[in-house]
Protein backbone atom coordinates (compact mmCIF):
# COMPACT_ATOMS: atom_id res chain seq x y z
CA UNK A 1 0.00 0.00 0.00
CA UNK A 2 1.25 3.28 -1.03
CA UNK A 3 1.08 5.79 1.80
CA UNK A 4 -0.46 9.02 0.74
CA UNK A 5 -0.05 12.51 2.13
CA UNK A 6 -3.70 13.02 1.88
CA UNK A 7 -4.32 9.78 4.12
CA UNK A 8 -5.85 10.84 6.92
CA UNK A 9 -4.15 9.85 10.47
CA UNK A 10 -6.38 7.31 12.88
CA UNK A 11 -4.21 6.59 15.66
CA UNK A 12 -1.04 7.56 16.64
CA UNK A 13 2.21 5.13 17.55
CA UNK A 14 1.78 5.44 20.90
CA UNK A 15 -1.87 4.26 21.17
CA UNK A 16 -1.16 1.61 18.13
CA UNK A 17 1.74 0.60 20.24
CA UNK A 18 -0.87 0.29 23.51
CA UNK A 19 -3.41 -1.54 21.21
CA UNK A 20 -0.85 -4.51 20.18
CA UNK A 21 0.65 -5.07 23.52
CA UNK A 22 -3.00 -5.70 24.58
CA UNK A 23 -3.68 -7.63 21.41
CA UNK A 24 -0.31 -9.79 22.48
CA UNK A 25 -1.50 -9.99 25.85
CA UNK A 26 -4.95 -11.50 25.24
CA UNK A 27 -3.41 -14.04 22.33
CA UNK A 28 -1.31 -15.59 25.02
CA UNK A 29 -4.10 -15.63 27.79
CA UNK A 30 -7.08 -17.10 25.07
CA UNK A 31 -4.39 -19.92 23.85
CA UNK A 32 -2.93 -20.96 27.71
CA UNK A 33 -6.45 -19.84 29.67
CA UNK A 34 -8.42 -22.46 26.79
CA UNK A 35 -6.08 -25.32 27.56
CA UNK A 36 -7.10 -25.41 31.26
CA UNK A 37 -10.90 -24.71 30.18
CA UNK A 38 -10.94 -27.96 27.80
CA UNK A 39 -9.00 -31.21 27.13
CA UNK A 40 -9.10 -30.55 23.57
CA UNK A 41 -6.54 -27.25 23.62
CA UNK A 42 -4.67 -28.75 26.97
CA UNK A 43 -1.46 -29.57 24.18
CA UNK A 44 -1.58 -25.78 23.84
CA UNK A 45 0.49 -25.46 27.20
CA UNK A 46 3.23 -26.87 24.97
CA UNK A 47 3.54 -23.03 23.84
CA UNK A 48 4.03 -21.56 27.43
CA UNK A 49 6.55 -24.75 28.42
CA UNK A 50 4.76 -27.11 29.79
CA UNK A 51 1.45 -26.97 32.23
CA UNK A 52 3.05 -25.34 35.14
CA UNK A 53 4.59 -23.10 33.07
CA UNK A 54 1.21 -22.06 31.16
CA UNK A 55 0.03 -21.79 35.06
CA UNK A 56 2.38 -19.81 36.08
CA UNK A 57 2.65 -17.13 33.22
CA UNK A 58 -1.17 -16.58 33.02
CA UNK A 59 -1.99 -14.76 35.98
CA UNK A 60 1.16 -12.36 35.38
CA UNK A 61 -0.11 -11.91 31.50
CA UNK A 62 -2.84 -11.08 32.80
CA UNK A 63 -1.45 -8.22 34.53
CA UNK A 64 0.37 -6.87 31.93
CA UNK A 65 -3.06 -6.99 30.33
CA UNK A 66 -5.40 -5.42 32.44
CA UNK A 67 -3.20 -2.31 33.51
CA UNK A 68 -2.80 -1.56 29.35
CA UNK A 69 -6.45 -2.32 28.65
CA UNK A 70 -7.28 0.32 31.29
CA UNK A 71 -4.90 2.85 29.14
CA UNK A 72 -6.85 1.89 26.16
CA UNK A 73 -10.32 2.62 28.26
CA UNK A 74 -9.20 5.99 29.57
CA UNK A 75 -7.78 6.93 26.10
CA UNK A 76 -11.24 5.98 24.25
CA UNK A 77 -13.95 5.49 26.63
CA UNK A 78 -14.85 9.35 25.37
CA UNK A 79 -15.29 8.38 21.95
CA UNK A 80 -17.38 5.39 22.68
CA UNK A 81 -20.39 6.90 24.28
CA UNK A 82 -23.74 5.57 22.47
CA UNK A 83 -25.64 8.44 20.70
CA UNK A 84 -29.17 8.06 19.00
CA UNK A 85 -27.54 7.71 16.10
CA UNK A 86 -25.35 4.48 16.89
CA UNK A 87 -28.71 2.74 18.06
CA UNK A 88 -30.19 3.29 14.71
CA UNK A 89 -26.70 2.14 12.96
CA UNK A 90 -26.92 -1.14 15.75
CA UNK A 91 -30.55 -1.45 14.15
CA UNK A 92 -29.71 -1.73 10.91
CA UNK A 93 -26.49 -3.62 10.92
CA UNK A 94 -28.29 -6.60 9.20
CA UNK A 95 -28.45 -4.59 5.74
CA UNK A 96 -24.75 -4.17 5.81
CA UNK A 97 -23.81 -7.58 6.46
CA UNK A 98 -25.99 -8.55 4.08
CA UNK A 99 -23.79 -6.21 1.66
CA UNK A 100 -25.93 -3.24 1.78
CA UNK A 101 -24.34 0.09 3.51
CA UNK A 102 -26.44 2.78 1.50
CA UNK A 103 -28.82 3.28 4.35
CA UNK A 104 -26.52 3.24 7.35
CA UNK A 105 -26.74 6.27 9.23
CA UNK A 106 -23.82 8.80 9.53
CA UNK A 107 -20.86 7.73 11.94
CA UNK A 108 -18.58 9.62 13.68
CA UNK A 109 -14.94 7.93 14.53
CA UNK A 110 -16.53 4.76 15.66
CA UNK A 111 -20.05 3.28 14.76
CA UNK A 112 -22.15 1.75 16.71
CA UNK A 113 -21.02 -1.94 16.87
CA UNK A 114 -17.58 -0.24 17.59
CA UNK A 115 -19.07 1.05 20.17
CA UNK A 116 -21.09 -1.65 21.90
CA UNK A 117 -17.91 -3.98 20.71
CA UNK A 118 -15.98 -1.51 23.19
CA UNK A 119 -18.17 -1.63 26.04
CA UNK A 120 -18.38 -5.07 25.86
CA UNK A 121 -15.10 -5.81 26.44
CA UNK A 122 -14.84 -4.01 29.15
CA UNK A 123 -17.43 -5.74 30.86
CA UNK A 124 -15.49 -8.74 30.22
CA UNK A 125 -12.01 -7.55 31.36
CA UNK A 126 -14.14 -6.30 34.38
CA UNK A 127 -14.95 -9.66 35.14
CA UNK A 128 -12.24 -11.49 34.10
CA UNK A 129 -9.66 -9.30 36.04
CA UNK A 130 -11.66 -9.55 38.97
CA UNK A 131 -12.47 -13.49 38.86
CA UNK A 132 -8.60 -13.96 38.03
CA UNK A 133 -7.46 -12.17 41.29
CA UNK A 134 -9.57 -14.73 43.29
CA UNK A 135 -8.50 -17.80 41.53
CA UNK A 136 -4.82 -16.61 41.75
CA UNK A 137 -3.77 -18.89 44.40
CA UNK A 138 -0.09 -18.21 44.40
CA UNK A 139 -0.85 -14.52 46.11
CA UNK A 140 -4.44 -14.86 47.44
CA UNK A 141 -6.45 -17.09 48.93
CA UNK A 142 -10.27 -16.76 48.88
CA UNK A 143 -13.02 -18.75 50.36
CA UNK A 144 -13.98 -21.57 48.02
CA UNK A 145 -17.35 -20.32 47.63
CA UNK A 146 -15.76 -17.85 46.32
CA UNK A 147 -13.33 -19.37 43.75
CA UNK A 148 -16.13 -21.11 42.74
CA UNK A 149 -18.02 -18.46 41.27
CA UNK A 150 -14.99 -17.06 39.86
CA UNK A 151 -14.09 -19.60 37.67
CA UNK A 152 -17.35 -19.47 36.24
CA UNK A 153 -17.30 -15.81 35.87
CA UNK A 154 -14.00 -16.30 34.54
CA UNK A 155 -14.62 -19.05 32.08
CA UNK A 156 -18.02 -17.64 30.75
CA UNK A 157 -16.53 -14.19 30.57
CA UNK A 158 -13.43 -15.27 28.76
CA UNK A 159 -15.43 -17.27 26.06
CA UNK A 160 -17.63 -14.12 25.24
CA UNK A 161 -14.55 -12.02 25.15
CA UNK A 162 -12.73 -14.51 22.78
CA UNK A 163 -16.16 -14.54 20.44
CA UNK A 164 -16.20 -10.48 20.55
CA UNK A 165 -12.49 -10.68 19.70
CA UNK A 166 -13.48 -12.60 16.85
CA UNK A 167 -15.75 -10.36 15.38
CA UNK A 168 -13.54 -7.85 15.87
CA UNK A 169 -11.16 -9.27 14.22
CA UNK A 170 -13.12 -10.46 11.16
CA UNK A 171 -14.71 -7.14 11.06
CA UNK A 172 -11.19 -5.26 10.45
CA UNK A 173 -10.34 -8.44 7.69
CA UNK A 174 -14.13 -7.82 6.04
CA UNK A 175 -13.57 -4.01 5.98
CA UNK A 176 -10.83 -3.69 3.61
CA UNK A 177 -8.18 -0.44 3.90
CA UNK A 178 -8.88 -1.04 8.05
CA UNK A 179 -5.86 -2.95 9.35
CA UNK A 180 -3.56 -0.48 8.19
CA UNK A 181 -4.89 2.24 10.63
CA UNK A 182 -3.62 -0.44 13.59
CA UNK A 183 -0.29 -1.01 11.82
CA UNK A 184 1.27 2.60 10.77
CA UNK A 185 -1.91 4.78 11.97
CA UNK A 186 -3.56 5.85 8.30
CA UNK A 187 -6.35 5.52 6.49
CA UNK A 188 -7.22 6.91 2.96
CA UNK A 189 -9.97 9.70 2.58
CA UNK A 190 -12.29 7.58 1.19
CA UNK A 191 -12.22 4.92 3.58
CA UNK A 192 -12.52 7.71 5.89
CA UNK A 193 -15.86 8.88 4.11
CA UNK A 194 -17.30 5.40 3.18
CA UNK A 195 -17.34 4.70 6.87
CA UNK A 196 -16.70 7.34 9.25
CA UNK A 197 -18.50 10.20 7.43
CA UNK A 198 -18.68 12.72 10.32
CA UNK A 199 -15.10 12.01 11.12
CA UNK A 200 -13.87 12.95 8.15
CA UNK A 201 -15.49 15.82 7.96
CA UNK A 202 -13.71 16.79 11.18
CA UNK A 203 -10.78 15.77 9.78
CA UNK A 204 -10.64 17.22 6.62
CA UNK A 205 -13.46 20.22 6.87
CA UNK A 206 -14.88 18.46 3.94
CA UNK A 207 -18.84 19.24 3.95
CA UNK A 208 -20.20 16.48 2.05
CA UNK B 1 3.89 -50.41 31.83
CA UNK B 2 2.69 -51.97 35.09
CA UNK B 3 -0.29 -53.81 35.44
CA UNK B 4 -1.53 -51.00 37.63
CA UNK B 5 -2.14 -48.73 34.61
CA UNK B 6 -4.71 -51.21 33.48
CA UNK B 7 -6.98 -50.74 36.29
CA UNK B 8 -7.95 -47.06 35.49
CA UNK B 9 -11.53 -46.21 35.35
CA UNK B 10 -11.48 -42.33 35.16
CA UNK B 11 -8.48 -40.07 34.36
CA UNK B 12 -8.95 -35.96 34.50
CA UNK B 13 -9.23 -33.82 31.43
CA UNK B 14 -9.43 -37.16 29.57
CA UNK B 15 -12.31 -37.48 26.98
CA UNK B 16 -11.68 -40.61 25.67
CA UNK B 17 -12.38 -44.13 28.06
CA UNK B 18 -9.85 -45.62 30.17
CA UNK B 19 -8.52 -48.66 29.53
CA UNK B 20 -11.17 -51.18 31.29
CA UNK B 21 -10.09 -54.82 30.47
CA UNK B 22 -8.94 -55.52 34.34
CA UNK B 23 -11.62 -55.60 36.86
CA UNK B 24 -10.72 -55.39 40.65
CA UNK B 25 -12.77 -55.38 43.40
CA UNK B 26 -14.55 -51.88 44.49
CA UNK B 27 -12.42 -51.45 48.20
CA UNK B 28 -13.63 -49.37 50.87
CA UNK B 29 -11.96 -48.03 54.53
CA UNK B 30 -14.50 -47.72 57.12
CA UNK B 31 -13.84 -45.63 59.76
CA UNK B 32 -16.05 -46.78 62.99
CA UNK B 33 -16.16 -43.18 64.59
CA UNK B 34 -17.84 -44.80 67.84
CA UNK B 35 -14.55 -47.31 68.67
CA UNK B 36 -11.88 -44.42 67.84
CA UNK B 37 -10.01 -43.50 70.85
CA UNK B 38 -8.02 -40.61 69.39
CA UNK B 39 -4.57 -41.97 69.91
CA UNK B 40 -3.51 -41.33 66.26
CA UNK B 41 -1.29 -43.89 65.57
CA UNK B 42 -2.77 -44.07 62.24
CA UNK B 43 -1.88 -40.41 61.40
CA UNK B 44 1.94 -41.87 62.57
CA UNK B 45 1.31 -44.67 60.75
CA UNK B 46 0.59 -42.58 57.71
CA UNK B 47 3.23 -40.71 57.93
CA UNK B 48 5.96 -43.63 58.12
CA UNK B 49 4.30 -45.20 55.07
CA UNK B 50 4.26 -42.67 52.72
CA UNK B 51 7.59 -40.73 54.31
CA UNK B 52 5.68 -37.32 54.46
CA UNK B 53 7.18 -35.29 57.80
CA UNK B 54 5.28 -32.18 59.10
CA UNK B 55 6.28 -29.14 60.70
CA UNK B 56 5.67 -29.44 63.99
CA UNK B 57 3.10 -26.91 65.40
CA UNK B 58 2.21 -25.44 68.27
CA UNK B 59 -0.48 -26.33 70.87
CA UNK B 60 -3.69 -24.28 69.71
CA UNK B 61 -5.98 -25.70 72.74
CA UNK B 62 -7.37 -28.75 71.40
CA UNK B 63 -6.02 -32.42 70.78
CA UNK B 64 -5.97 -31.32 66.99
CA UNK B 65 -2.67 -31.95 66.08
CA UNK B 66 -1.76 -30.70 63.25
CA UNK B 67 -4.84 -28.48 63.29
CA UNK B 68 -5.53 -29.13 59.89
CA UNK B 69 -4.49 -31.57 56.64
CA UNK B 70 -1.61 -30.34 55.03
CA UNK B 71 0.31 -31.20 51.73
CA UNK B 72 2.34 -33.69 54.85
CA UNK B 73 -0.35 -34.45 56.69
CA UNK B 74 -2.88 -36.84 54.64
CA UNK B 75 -5.03 -37.51 57.60
CA UNK B 76 -5.96 -35.77 60.60
CA UNK B 77 -8.06 -36.57 63.99
CA UNK B 78 -10.63 -34.05 64.32
CA UNK B 79 -11.95 -34.21 68.09
CA UNK B 80 -15.61 -32.49 68.81
CA UNK B 81 -16.81 -31.99 72.36
CA UNK B 82 -20.45 -31.67 71.98
CA UNK B 83 -23.27 -32.40 74.73
CA UNK B 84 -25.81 -34.97 73.78
CA UNK B 85 -28.78 -35.77 76.20
CA UNK B 86 -27.01 -34.35 78.98
CA UNK B 87 -23.67 -36.25 78.96
CA UNK B 88 -20.48 -35.05 77.08
CA UNK B 89 -19.51 -36.81 74.37
CA UNK B 90 -16.28 -36.60 72.64
CA UNK B 91 -16.77 -37.61 68.78
CA UNK B 92 -13.97 -37.84 67.31
CA UNK B 93 -13.12 -37.76 63.58
CA UNK B 94 -10.06 -39.09 61.45
CA UNK B 95 -10.75 -36.80 57.98
CA UNK B 96 -9.14 -37.33 54.68
CA UNK B 97 -9.76 -37.70 51.23
CA UNK B 98 -13.14 -39.74 50.88
CA UNK B 99 -12.06 -41.49 47.47
CA UNK B 100 -15.91 -40.56 46.08
CA UNK B 101 -17.20 -42.42 43.73
CA UNK B 102 -18.21 -39.15 41.38
CA UNK B 103 -14.51 -37.38 42.50
CA UNK B 104 -15.24 -33.07 42.35
CA UNK B 105 -11.22 -33.23 42.02
CA UNK B 106 -10.68 -34.97 39.29
CA UNK B 107 -13.95 -33.47 37.30
CA UNK B 108 -12.32 -29.81 38.10
CA UNK B 109 -9.12 -30.98 37.14
CA UNK B 110 -7.40 -29.24 33.75
CA UNK B 111 -4.58 -31.62 33.63
CA UNK B 112 -4.25 -34.91 31.91
CA UNK B 113 -3.49 -37.68 34.17
CA UNK B 114 -2.88 -35.44 37.36
CA UNK B 115 -5.81 -37.34 38.95
CA UNK B 116 -6.77 -40.67 38.87
CA UNK B 117 -9.65 -43.09 39.58
CA UNK B 118 -8.84 -46.48 39.85
CA UNK B 119 -11.77 -49.63 39.27
CA UNK B 120 -11.23 -50.53 43.36
CA UNK B 121 -12.33 -46.95 43.72
CA UNK B 122 -9.34 -45.03 44.72
CA UNK B 123 -9.09 -41.99 43.34
CA UNK B 124 -5.14 -40.95 43.43
CA UNK B 125 -3.18 -37.90 42.66
CA UNK B 126 -0.51 -38.16 40.28
CA UNK B 127 1.88 -35.73 41.15
CA UNK B 128 4.06 -35.32 38.45
CA UNK B 129 1.26 -34.37 36.12
CA UNK B 130 -0.23 -31.67 38.36
CA UNK B 131 0.01 -28.19 37.40
CA UNK B 132 -0.43 -26.47 40.49
CA UNK B 133 -3.37 -24.35 39.70
CA UNK B 134 -6.01 -25.66 42.77
CA UNK B 135 -8.98 -26.52 40.88
CA UNK B 136 -8.97 -29.90 42.91
CA UNK B 137 -9.26 -27.74 45.51
CA UNK B 138 -12.11 -25.87 44.44
CA UNK B 139 -13.68 -28.89 42.58
CA UNK B 140 -13.34 -31.18 46.46
CA UNK B 141 -16.90 -31.13 48.46
CA UNK B 142 -14.90 -32.19 51.20
CA UNK B 143 -12.15 -29.50 51.59
CA UNK B 144 -9.40 -32.18 51.61
CA UNK B 145 -6.63 -31.55 48.68
CA UNK B 146 -3.88 -29.03 50.06
CA UNK B 147 -1.30 -26.97 47.74
CA UNK B 148 2.41 -27.55 48.84
CA UNK B 149 3.73 -24.06 49.19
CA UNK B 150 6.98 -25.57 48.75
CA UNK B 151 6.30 -27.37 44.81
CA UNK B 152 2.96 -26.27 44.27
CA UNK B 153 1.86 -29.79 44.11
CA UNK B 154 -2.05 -30.79 45.45
CA UNK B 155 -1.33 -33.72 48.38
CA UNK B 156 -4.21 -35.74 49.54
CA UNK B 157 -4.40 -39.15 51.23
CA UNK B 158 -3.96 -42.19 48.59
CA UNK B 159 -5.76 -44.49 50.44
CA UNK B 160 -2.14 -46.77 50.68
CA UNK B 161 -2.99 -47.24 46.55
CA UNK B 162 0.54 -49.08 46.70
CA UNK B 163 -0.20 -51.24 49.61
CA UNK B 164 -3.84 -52.01 48.45
CA UNK B 165 -2.07 -52.45 44.84
CA UNK B 166 -0.29 -55.56 46.18
CA UNK B 167 -3.15 -56.25 48.69
CA UNK B 168 -2.15 -55.31 51.82
CA UNK B 169 -4.18 -52.92 53.65
CA UNK B 170 -4.49 -49.15 54.03
CA UNK B 171 -1.27 -48.16 56.86
CA UNK B 172 -3.83 -46.77 58.74
CA UNK B 173 -6.16 -49.26 58.43
CA UNK B 174 -3.15 -51.94 59.48
CA UNK B 175 -2.12 -50.15 62.64
CA UNK B 176 -5.21 -48.99 64.51
CA UNK B 177 -5.40 -50.25 67.75
CA UNK B 178 -8.94 -50.59 68.08
CA UNK B 179 -10.33 -51.87 64.67
CA UNK B 180 -11.98 -48.49 64.40
CA UNK B 181 -10.40 -48.02 60.84
CA UNK B 182 -11.26 -51.49 58.48
CA UNK B 183 -10.42 -52.19 55.30
CA UNK B 184 -11.93 -54.78 52.76
CA UNK B 185 -14.43 -54.86 49.73
CA UNK B 186 -17.44 -52.34 49.80
CA UNK B 187 -19.71 -54.95 50.37
CA UNK B 188 -18.06 -56.38 53.13
CA UNK B 189 -17.20 -53.04 54.94
CA UNK B 190 -21.04 -52.61 54.33
CA UNK B 191 -21.99 -55.36 55.87
CA UNK B 192 -19.38 -54.77 58.90
CA UNK B 193 -20.99 -51.42 59.32
CA UNK B 194 -24.24 -52.89 59.76
CA UNK B 195 -23.64 -54.69 62.64
CA UNK B 196 -21.51 -52.00 64.34
CA UNK B 197 -24.78 -49.99 63.69
CA UNK B 198 -27.13 -52.76 65.03
CA UNK B 199 -25.00 -52.61 68.27
CA UNK B 200 -25.10 -48.84 68.67
CA UNK B 201 -28.78 -48.95 68.45
CA UNK B 202 -28.98 -51.85 71.18
CA UNK B 203 -27.13 -49.45 73.38
CA UNK B 204 -29.68 -46.08 72.63
CA UNK B 205 -28.05 -44.91 69.94
CA UNK B 206 -30.75 -44.70 67.78
CA UNK B 207 -29.70 -42.86 65.12
CA UNK B 208 -26.64 -44.86 64.44
CA UNK B 209 -25.55 -45.67 60.69
CA UNK B 210 -23.22 -45.05 57.57
CA UNK B 211 -22.01 -41.93 55.84
CA UNK B 212 -21.86 -43.27 52.67
CA UNK B 213 -22.75 -39.93 51.03
CA UNK B 214 -24.82 -40.43 47.83
CA UNK B 215 -24.37 -37.00 46.74
CA UNK B 216 -21.19 -37.60 44.92
CA UNK B 217 -22.25 -41.66 44.41
CA UNK B 218 -20.86 -42.97 47.44
CA UNK B 219 -17.19 -43.04 49.01
CA UNK B 220 -14.72 -45.53 49.45
CA UNK B 221 -14.00 -44.07 52.79
CA UNK B 222 -17.23 -44.44 54.38
CA UNK B 223 -17.98 -44.08 58.72
CA UNK B 224 -20.14 -45.70 61.50
CA UNK B 225 -21.44 -42.06 63.14
CA UNK B 226 -23.48 -42.81 66.42
CA UNK B 227 -25.16 -39.89 65.47
CA UNK B 228 -25.76 -40.31 61.57
CA UNK B 229 -28.70 -38.35 61.60
CA UNK B 230 -26.14 -34.84 62.22
CA UNK B 231 -23.13 -35.28 60.35
CA UNK B 232 -22.50 -31.58 60.84
CA UNK B 233 -21.69 -32.54 64.82
CA UNK B 234 -18.28 -34.42 63.71
CA UNK B 235 -16.58 -31.35 62.99
CA UNK B 236 -18.67 -30.35 60.00
CA UNK B 237 -18.85 -33.32 58.21
CA UNK B 238 -21.30 -32.51 55.32
CA UNK B 239 -24.71 -33.56 55.65
CA UNK B 240 -25.48 -33.73 52.20
CA UNK B 241 -21.98 -33.21 49.96
CA UNK B 242 -22.04 -32.76 46.03
CA UNK B 243 -20.06 -31.51 43.51
CA UNK B 244 -20.84 -27.62 43.56
CA UNK B 245 -23.45 -26.37 40.74
CA UNK B 246 -21.23 -23.97 40.13
CA UNK B 247 -17.89 -26.18 38.97
CA UNK B 248 -20.56 -28.80 37.36
CA UNK B 249 -21.71 -25.87 35.46
CA UNK B 250 -17.96 -24.95 34.52
CA UNK B 251 -16.76 -28.17 33.25
CA UNK B 252 -20.10 -29.95 32.82
CA UNK B 253 -22.02 -27.78 30.13
CA UNK B 254 -19.81 -24.84 29.50
CA UNK B 255 -17.85 -26.63 27.69
CA UNK B 256 -19.17 -27.55 24.90
CA UNK B 257 -21.45 -24.76 24.94
CA UNK B 258 -18.35 -22.31 24.92
CA UNK B 259 -16.87 -24.51 22.41
CA UNK B 260 -19.67 -24.89 19.89
CA UNK B 261 -20.07 -20.69 19.90
CA UNK B 262 -16.60 -19.88 19.61
CA UNK B 263 -16.70 -22.50 16.69
CA UNK B 264 -19.95 -21.52 15.25
CA UNK B 265 -18.64 -17.52 15.30
CA UNK B 266 -15.22 -18.72 13.63
CA UNK B 267 -16.69 -20.72 10.74
CA UNK B 268 -19.72 -17.54 10.69
CA UNK B 269 -16.73 -14.97 9.70
CA UNK B 270 -15.42 -17.24 7.13
CA UNK B 271 -18.58 -18.32 5.45
CA UNK B 272 -19.21 -14.50 5.53
CA UNK B 273 -16.68 -13.66 3.88
CA UNK B 274 -16.66 -16.34 1.18
CA UNK B 275 -20.49 -15.79 0.40
CA UNK B 276 -20.88 -12.22 0.36
CA UNK B 277 -17.11 -11.31 0.06
CA UNK B 278 -15.06 -8.11 1.61
CA UNK B 279 -16.64 -4.64 2.60
CA UNK B 280 -14.65 -2.52 -0.14
CA UNK B 281 -14.44 1.06 -0.41
CA UNK B 282 -16.73 1.96 -3.43
CA UNK B 283 -15.42 3.00 -6.18
CA UNK B 284 -17.31 6.20 -6.72
CA UNK B 285 -15.39 7.67 -3.39
CA UNK B 286 -12.02 6.46 -4.89
CA UNK B 287 -12.48 8.55 -8.35
CA UNK B 288 -13.66 11.11 -6.21
CA UNK B 289 -10.56 11.74 -4.08
CA UNK B 290 -8.85 10.86 -7.22
CA UNK B 291 -10.74 14.01 -8.24
CA UNK B 292 -10.10 16.02 -5.11
CA UNK B 293 -6.31 15.17 -4.93
CA UNK B 294 -5.20 15.85 -8.27
CA UNK B 295 -7.36 19.38 -8.12
CA UNK B 296 -5.11 19.93 -5.13
CA UNK B 297 -1.90 19.35 -7.68
CA UNK B 298 -3.33 21.56 -9.89
CA UNK B 299 -3.63 24.43 -7.49
CA UNK B 300 -0.75 24.04 -6.35
CA UNK B 301 0.91 24.40 -9.68
CA UNK B 302 -1.11 27.43 -9.97
CA UNK B 303 -0.14 28.83 -6.95
CA UNK B 304 3.84 27.76 -8.00
CA UNK B 305 3.56 29.83 -11.11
Amino acid sequence: MIRNPRDLQRYTASERANHWVVGICFILLALSGLAFFHPAFFPLVNLFGGGTWARILHPYIGVVMALFFLVMVVRFASLNTMAERDWEWVKRVGEMVNGDDHNMPVQGKYNGGQKLLFWGLVLSMLLITLSGVVMWRSWFSFSVGMVRTAVVVHAAAAAFMIGLIFVHVYAAIWTRGTIRAMLYGTVTRAWAKQHHRDWYRSMTGDKN
Amino acid sequence: MALQSLDIQRRSATTTPAPQARETTEIAKLIDVSACIGCKACQAACMEWNDVRDEVGNCTGVYDNPVDLTENSWTVMRFAEVEENGKLEWLIRKDGCMHCEDPGCLKACPSPGAIIQYSNGIVDFHQENCIGCGYCVTGCPFNVPRISKKDNKAYKCTLCSDRVAVGQAPACAKVCPTGAIQFGSKADMKDYADKRITDLKSRGYQQAGLYDPQGVGGTHVMYVLHHADRPQLYNNLPADPSISPTVALWKGVAKPLAMAALGLTALGSLFHYVMKGPNEVSKELEDEMERQAEAETEGERENAR
